[in-house]
């Protein structure tokens, strides 16, 4: 037998697999394809204070190994998301689960953390500063320590949960980001967010995404998501989410290498609906392929 | 819905960059027309949604259009090769709102899923009208298969190569109908909406991401809230729309 469970910030879980905010709503829509019951946990779509429609369409553009989306955090508003969402979610979901939240001002992010943690079954906090298709919100707050630090206290100061800031490879120095969350009190850091990107139509010659940039994913990302967490492992004493382009068991362990204590898996959710269940069905034989017996022991056993 | 890998029984030029495909398989998670099916093909990272033109218990019959790299290599794909295919994504069309008479108003690739629209129609007993508008006379397809349904139908071409000169339209305002439903390009649905004289239902083509309803990448505004098209449509009823 071998062990997949790991401790992510005082909480154990089953396996380190985490479907990624954004790829999987509120989970109800997958639990009709599969039991997600067996996920480690998952992170719900990103929630804002108020209702967001995001931006307009196309918001969508494919991309070799990997895709382009500017959706612009639609959700309904943490209100809704409580009232409405996360009931639906917990019919069908009994762990805990992983609330994202992000803003547009330091007091927003805070609002809406201490609305959600009322809310049981909320394990963890991810906080995104890192979204990369909102004007004046979301990246600018993870683009400097300072700013990165300063939503870390103030959702610190709201909640005794566990919180995971969610950071944007848009960045110079993203050691330097992940050091002032830590620092700031974050008792973990998932990473990396979207690369910001472009594509364009030959036909029209614009770009075909209506917003005309917006996040990179896919397996395209994948290296420099594993360098990211690589240098960031070196830093910081906290977990490390690692995420950015991982499809298959072979790179959930490739991450857990790398530095990362769990992993979260987007744009493949798209493209696979069953990835995960998959992915974690599959762990166990990889593991043995390479001799791993207890996953806890490579965290970071590339270093 | 379901995944699973779907065979080729056949793949076929059948107007100018018109290929129609039958694929062999499970298709019990279809349940109305107008529903579509996303296909994985080899070093393309999304998923390509296409609309189901015809069905039965062990086949899904699909035309699609060769517009860029990825229809070009469906094109070009053999008889019993297969696909990995999402089965039955969407809400269709609800043929039960049609009344004795309705219209049935497709606009280039948007013919395809109509078919089936007119089939069940004409299954459940309506006497259906069937128009069909195309560029020119190279682009005409299913104007036989419409009509050995049973369907009246009318051809219109832009540049009056075949049928009737000019759009859908120039037909449709000289009918009288009980219901319509209509697939087919923006500038279409425009024209329709200024023309029609009964409530009816779109279906709606968007750039999506993954099909089924996790992504929120083709989402829309709706008089009754934002919806996404792979999920809560494509087909949408005249009533709920923001043009």
């Amino acid at each position: 037998m071998v062990n997949t469970k790991v401790n992510l910030c005082g909480l154990e879980i089953d396996n380190p697999v985490i479907p990624a905010s954004g790829t999987f709503g509120f989970g109800y829509e997958f639990a009709e394809l599969y039991d997600i019951n067996c996920l480690g946990t998952f992170s719900f779509k990103g929630t804002t204070r108020d209702a967001r429609f995001g931006n307009p369409t196309p918001r969508i553009a494919e991309c070799e190994a990997g895709m382009i989306n500017a959706v612009g955090l639609q959700n309904p508003g943490v209100e809704k998301v409580i009232s409405e969402e996360l009931p639906k979610l917990y019919r069908c979901f009994n762990k805990p689960v992983m609330a994202n939240v992000s803003g547009f001002s330091v007091e927003d992010y805070a609002y809406t953390c201490e609305k959600l943690d009322a809310v049981d079954k909320i394990g963890w906090f991810e906080v995104n500063v890192s979204c990369p298709n909102v004007h004046g919100g979301g990246m600018s707050f993870g683009t400097s320590p300072e700013a990165a630090a300063e939503v870390t206290k103030a959702v610190k100061k709201v909640t005794k949960k566990p919180v995971i800031i969610k950071l944007s490879p848009n960045v110079t120095d993203i050691v330097s980001i992940a050091k002032a969350c830590e620092e700031a009190g974050a008792d973990g850091i998932s990473m990396i967010n979207t690369l910001l990107g472009m594509r364009i139509d030959l036909k029209t010659k614009k770009p075909i995404i209506a917003n005309k940039m917006g996040g990179f994913s896919g397996p395209a990302i994948k290296p420099v998501a594993l360098r990211m967490v690589y240098q960031v492992y070196d830093a910081v004493k906290i977990p490390i989410v690692g995420m950015g382009g991982i499809s298959t068991a072979e790179d959930v362990i490739e991450m857990m290498l790398a530095g990362a204590t769990a992993v979260e898996i987007g744009a493949a959710n798209l493209i696979d609906p069953f990835v995960c269940r998959d992915i974690i069905n599959n762990l166990p034989n990889v593991m043995k392929k390479y001799g791993i017996k207890d996953l806890k022991d490579i965290i970071g056993g590339a270093h | 819905m379901k995944q699973q890998i779907m065979t080729i029984l056949e793949n076929k030029k059948i107007a100018k960059d018109i290929m129609k495909m039958v694929l062999a398989g499970d298709t019990s998670s279809l349940t109305k027309p107008g529903q579509f099916i996303n296909i994985k093909l080899e070093g393309k990272y999304l998923r390509r949604p296409i609309s189901v033109c015809d069905y039965d218990d062990k086949t899904v019959t699909i035309i699609y259009k060769i517009v860029g790299s990825g229809t070009e290599q469906m094109a070009k794909m053999k008889d019993n090769e297969t696909l990995d295919i999402l089965v039955g994504l969407g809400n269709g069309f609800d043929i039960s709102y049609s009344g004795n008479n309705p219209v049935v108003i497709g606009g280039g690739v948007g013919i395809p899923p109509m078919y089936s629209v007119c089939k069940e129609l004409i299954k459940k007993g309506a006497e259906v009208t069937a128009i069909l508008g195309f560029n020119s006379a190279d682009d005409v397809f299913y104007k036989e298969e419409f009509e050995a349904l049973g369907a009246k139908v009318y051809i219109t071409t832009a540049d009056g190569s075949m049928g009737k000169k000019g759009f859908v339209t120039d037909v449709l305002k000289d009918l009288t109908y009980s219901y319509f439903f209509t697939c087919g390009p923006m500038p279409m649905f425009k024209a329709i909406e200024q023309t029609a004289t009964t409530s009816g239902q779109y279906s709606f083509e968007e750039r999506m991401g993954c099909g089924f309803g996790a992504c929120m990448g083709c989402s829309c505004k709706t008089k009754y809230g934002n919806k996404r098209i792979c999920k809560d449509g494509p087909v949408l009823i005249r009533e709920e729309i923001i043009w």
